[in-house]
């Protein structure tokens, strides 16, 4: 009546709600994958399992972009949240991008099969758990951001510490790798890749920068 | 009905279309700006609620201007409206945040003066007192109202876009009070002045439903609202929303909220006997300023917040349209009497 659409505005809210949960699930799972991923690829012995895992983090990554179109299409067609409608298709345009760069990574190392030395490969698992850890962090702020504005700055914390970490086993990382014996074309090829995973804390600490403006621009 | 009678009703009629273009940006100005509720849906809600609200609960706020200077003929209450229109008009120019309230008091003033008859002071000082309360009300009520939903927003936690589609509804429940108050309270503004000189007959319908020569008034002073609420008020709204009220559509809420209810107690006859018969001082029923309240419900939100987003220069503004506005309105109402009475040759006063 009078163009309010009542029923059709709950329902598409509770559709959104859960299309954007699902976001941010696939986030998280990509997170995941991806920190057994790299221990696999180390394990030489376990290559087939590594590229149905790389399949596996690609049809996410379809799926987390589907969303997002169809989120888009839905906040601007109905006219939802007009106040913080950009803000969040921002943050899941970002949200994508993360999902991006660990779809990134696995094609790097599918394609270009780095050769880690057996030294280096405790400090490459363990830089890959901060990283996946700073995004589980991420997707907390994330979650936090939807429902409850007041747990923002803590979860938001959480990612800035876990981005500080990466940074320190990152240094860490590198500076092994160039103090190693491998030649100069090996160590610059390790380190790519290396800060390519890194890469992945500072975005997730730019995004939870953003989101705690949000967060402040939402307050009643 | 005569061509003189439904040209001096004009003057109320276009009081109605200013207010309707006016006041409807402050109960759905923002959930329109904002475009939380489309134009349309706000302006037939807008539109039906002030029309009941002017029928049902009018009579209070007009028996009470009544009390203060009971125009007796057509050409006066005619010149009273004119004076009021006018010296809004003027005042909004001048970037005064002004309401037809404390104009057409003027006006009545002014025709008390030019016809010799008496003011009654007592009524006089409880209608100033009210336009000092009303914001100051409103700024209060709309502090308790922010103070509850915060609290309630912070254990809910509901999700952004659940809290959206409850904040339009809110809004356009809100809204439709707000357009129920602002007819209740504000109708006397417009069609007040002539109920005593009624030039309709009550009319019944099958012996059981009496409509009244008052009632049909409000109802054309409604429609004239409604008219203005249509054909004006989209552009007001949109300033509305978008440059004086720049704040979230839960405060918005939350002030329209605290705005429809001190206009509504300042209409209600069913709240002032209840009060009485409770044995607690009853309120009385004056037409308040519909800008005003609102601006005292942002500035109750501004103070919670620390006091830096209040425009104190709004506050002040407000203050002096109390005193001017009513004299501006009485010297015009004046002059223009003068002339229907000495250049048309029209009776102003029996």
């Amino acid at each position: 009546m009078f163009g309010l659409k009542s029923t059709s505005l709950f329902g598409e809210t509770k559709k959104l709600e859960r299309e954007i949960d699902e976001f941010v699930d696939i986030l998280s799972e990509v997170g995941l994958v991806f920190k057994s991923i790299i221990p696999t690829y180390l394990s030489s012995s376990a290559n087939g399992k590594f590229d149905e895992m790389v399949e596996q983090v690609k049809l996410m990554e379809s799926k987390a972009d589907k969303i997002t179109k169809e989120v888009e299409h839905t906040l601007y067609e109905e006219t939802l949240i007009p106040d913080a409608r950009s803000d969040v298709l921002r943050v899941l345009e970002h949200l994508d991008e993360v999902i991006g760069m660990y779809q990134g990574n696995c094609y790097h190392f599918s394609i270009q099969k780095p050769n880690f030395p057996k030294e280096f490969h405790d400090d490459l698992i363990d830089l890959t758990e901060t990283v996946v850890n700073c995004v589980e962090a991420l997707c907390l702020t994330v979650r936090s951001f939807f429902r409850d504005i007041k747990s923002v700055r803590d979860n938001a914390h959480k990612v800035t510490f876990y981005e500080k970490e990466s940074d320190i086993k990152f240094s860490s990382l590198a500076r092994k790798i160039f103090d190693s014996n491998l030649s100069l074309d090996q160590k610059m090829h390790l380190r790519y890749f290396v800060e390519k995973i890194d890469r992945i804390c500072d975005q997730a600490e730019d995004i939870s920068d953003e989101i705690q403006i949000y967060a402040i621009k939402r307050s009643v | 009905m005569e061509l003189t009678i439904i040209i001096f009703l004009l003057g109320g009629l276009f009081l109605g279309w200013s207010l309707g273009a006016n006041d409807a940006a402050n109960v759905f100005g923002t959930a329109v700006g904002t475009r939380m509720v489309q134009f349309k849906t706000a302006a037939i809600v807008c539109s039906i609620f002030v029309i009941l609200g002017a029928i049902i609960s009018g009579s209070g706020t007009t028996e009470t201007l009544g009390k203060l200077g009971s125009i007796n003929a057509l050409p006066g209450a005619f010149a009273a409206c004119i004076a009021a229109g006018l010296s809004v008009y003027i005042m909004t120019k001048s970037g005064l945040p002004v309401s037809t309230t404390q104009a057409i008091v003027g006006a009545i003033i002014g025709w008390n003066l030019y016809t010799g008859s008496s003011t009654n002071i007592q009524v006089l000082i409880t209608i100033l007192g009210t336009w000092v309360l009303c914001p100051i009300i409103a700024g209060l009520l709309s502090m308790l109202f922010f103070v509850i939903t915060k609290n309630f927003l912070q254990k809910a936690k509901l999700h952004i876009l659940r809290l959206d589609a409850y904040t339009r509804t809110a809004l356009l429940l809100a809204g439709a009070f707000g357009a129920y108050s602002l007819g209740a309270n504000n109708i006397a503004n417009v069609m007040g002045v002539f109920v005593p000189i009624s030039p309709f007959t009550d009319i019944n319908i099958l012996n059981d439903f009496n409509f009244s020569s008052k009632e049909q008034l409000f109802l054309l002073g409604g429609i004239a609202i409604a008219v203005g609420v249509f054909t004006y008020s989209k552009k007001v709204m949109f300033t509305v929303g978008n440059d004086l009220l720049k704040m979230s559509p839960v405060a918005a809420f939350i002030v329209v909220l605290a705005h429809s209810i001190v206009l509504f107690l300042f209409a209600s006859q069913g709240i002032s006997n209840f009060l009485q018969s409770i044995n607690l001082p009853s309120i009385p029923l004056v037409p308040v300023s519909s800008s005003q309240a609102v601006v005292g419900g942002v500035i109750g939100i501004g103070l919670l917040k620390g006091g830096k987003e209040v425009q104190w220069t709004i506050a002040r503004k407000i203050s002096i349209g109390w005193v001017l506005l009513p004299i501006l309105a009485a010297l015009i109402s004046f002059i223009i009497l003068f002339v229907l009475q000495n250049i048309f040759n029209l009776t102003v006063n029996y």
